[in-house]
């Protein structure tokens, strides 16, 4: 149905908007990134240890741990939607893949048939106990996603609801399976699991290799893809995603399920860290996780936010962490701090936006 | 225009809607033929915005048939009624004000290319095509905004182009001119005349009685959820219309 262009398009007076009014340099993301950066050529000045070898590496290693949760609330964040459960949940996932783990490599557990030579037939293939523990894991984080996407998309509750009610029911199940005692991951392949989970190659914490990958990965799949224009139009306009045919029920739930894949993730990979999983572990964690989004430009109201304004938050909250211990100040003061950086970053979005 | 012999691309016999006690619709027959363009008009309340939702898949009627080029058609969502031929300029326009022109106008249906099993977002094509497509409606809007960024004209541009993407044999607009200005207006009533020369049927619903004289071959008048008059639009006039919406007069 093509027609004819009767002469080419002028733009006689619609201006061509500048290249710092776009993209990155007019978010919210851009000058978090900016005052990251003047945070770390302060840091650099008031103590020698920040840019040593080590403390870098322990600042990448301890953000993280909560950064790829992070990515995944982004997620749910930009639909407009919201998930207090990724703290119950990481600790849930941890708790259940080490259970699995040491069960599976219990001599004695009636879970397993014996083979022969008297280790467990699971224990006989290298890395298999392992493969199924995380898969464990990742499986109840998976029901769980369904769970508060199905309750969200299709019963139409609160995000804010359901999720605080899986936050609860997470936790409590978490308590349930354990018995309150927590767990730790045992059996033939723990090395496997503590090497996955906390050690390095070439000095490079492996969490932060796992971020790196998983970042670039939902960079493409929010902006080169359908689905990642569908969750960016599903925060922006709901009702015109549904007019335009855009199969909403289906993109909430799959928000919903990624955000809680990537806290089961996040939170395995803490208790390899831990060498365990208590039943405590990460409690409260969905509220550094949801600020670190919002600091690094997730607009809660939908339609906005990325990976690298997730890491950005995530590295900024960090780096103020790291900084008020290297600068000997009661690290009780960080809670406040944070609190303050949440509310600024906002602020100033507000300020510019207002600007334009 | 000689209608005898065409087959109506729409046509509604018996329409009603009910929602509880209330008769939001009774018994409305009305053709729609290939390249005409009909006005539909009425009061708030008369029933136009039932009808056309209706006929775009948002409700079920409680009474009647729906034929589409000849064949009986029932939609359960607009993706049904859109995947026939059949696209709608909604009020509000239905636009996510985070994504780009572009974005907007291929919002469902994104252009993609294949690399193995992963298929990517092809922005180069969507960004040519859109371009093209604000061309032939004249307006100055690119492709590479944000929709959040722009005038009421270019947001009414890109939720019109978005109709112009597929074979639509039916669009109807909702009040496309009740925002934006007067130099627009004419690009808009410019754009009915394009869709009619290309035998695309055109369903206005409008309160601006010039408008609807300046473009439309029939009117239609809606009141009190029943059809009052249809005829063609040199055998009426602004006076008679306006008598037949207030109920002045009670049909023609």
């Amino acid at each position: 149905m093509a027609m004819p262009l009767e002469s080419p398009i002028t733009f006689s007076n619609v201006g061509k908007i500048r290249w710092w009014q776009r993209g990155i340099f007019a978010s919210q993301t851009g000058y978090v990134l900016l005052a990251l950066a003047v945070l770390l050529v302060i840091m650099h000045f008031a103590s020698p240890y920040f840019f040593t070898q080590g403390n870098m590496q322990n600042v990448a290693k301890n953000f993280s741990f909560i950064a790829i949760a992070t990515l995944g609330v982004t997620f749910v964040i930009i639909t407009g939607g919201i998930d207090l459960s990724v703290g119950s949940m990481m600790c849930f996932s941890a708790m259940i893949a080490s259970m699995v783990m040491t069960e599976l490599s219990a001599p004695g557990s009636p879970l397993v048939h014996m083979a022969a030579d008297g280790k467990t037939v699971l224990a006989n293939v290298p890395g298999l106990i392992l493969l199924v523990s995380i898969l464990a894991g990742l499986g109840v984080a998976l029901i769980a996603g369904l769970v508060n996407g199905f309750c969200i998309a299709v019963l139409g509750l609160s995000p804010f609801v359901t999720t605080l009610g899986m936050l609860s029911i997470v936790r409590g199940l978490g308590y349930v399976v354990s018995n309150g005692r927590g767990s730790f991951p045992g059996g033939p392949d723990a090395d496997y699991f503590y090497a996955l989970t906390s050690g390095d190659v070439l000095g490079v914490p492996v969490p932060f290799i796992y971020l790196v990958v998983l970042a670039l990965t939902m960079a493409v799949v929010l902006h080169h893809t359908s689905f990642g224009r569908h969750v960016f139009a599903l925060g922006g306009n709901e009702k015109a995603a549904e007019l335009t045919g855009i199969p909403v029920v289906r993109v909430k739930i799959e928000v919903y399920v990624i955000c809680a894949l990537a806290a089961g993730l996040q939170g395995i990979i803490i208790s390899g860290w831990l060498g365990s999983a208590p039943a405590n572990m990460a409690t409260s964690y969905e509220l550094n996780v949801i600020a670190a989004a919002v600091i690094g430009g997730a607009n809660l109201a939908g339609g906005i936010g990325g990976p690298l304004g997730a890491i950005v938050g995530c590295v900024l909250l960090e780096v103020i962490r790291n900084g008020l211990v290297l600068a000997q100040v009661s690290s009780y003061w960080q809670q406040t701090l944070v609190g303050v950086i949440i509310i600024l970053a906002v602020l100033v979005d507000r300020i510019r936006s207002r600007m334009i | 225009m000689t209608k005898a012999d065409a087959t109506p691309v729409l046509e509604l016999t018996g329409i009603g809607k009910e929602f509880g006690a209330i008769r939001a619709l009774h018994d409305v027959d009305m053709q729609v033929f290939p390249g005409e363009v009909v006005g539909l008009m009425g009061d708030n309340g008369a029933g136009k915005s039932t009808l056309v939702k209706i006929i775009a898949g948002n409700f079920r009627p409680s009474h009647g048939e729906i034929r589409f080029a000849g064949s009986a058609v029932h939609f359960n969502r607009p993706v049904d009624a859109r995947a026939v031929g059949i696209e709608v300029v909604y009020q509000d326009l239905a636009l996510a004000d985070n994504l780009t022109a572009a974005a907007n106008v291929f919002l469902g249906r994104e252009l993609k290319r294949r690399f193995g099993p992963i298929a990517l977002l092809d922005h180069k094509a969507m960004a040519a095509r859109a371009l093209e497509l604000f061309g032939e409606l004249r307006s100055e809007t690119r492709p590479d905004d944000l929709v959040k960024q722009m005038s009421g004209g270019q947001r009414q541009a890109v939720a019109i182009a978005r109709t112009r993407l597929s074979n639509a044999r039916l669009v109807m607009m909702d009040e496309p001119t009740a925002a934006i200005s007067v130099r627009q207006v004419e690009q808009v009533l410019g754009l009915i005349h394009r869709l009619k020369e290309q035998g695309v049927a055109v369903m206005l619903i409008s309160h601006r009685m010039p408008d609807v004289f300046a473009v439309c071959d029939r009117v239609v008048v809606m009141r009190r959820g029943e059809k009052r008059a249809d005829k063609p639009i040199h055998q009426t006039s602004p006076e008679e219309v306006t008598a037949l919406i207030t109920g002045a007069k009670e049909a023609a």
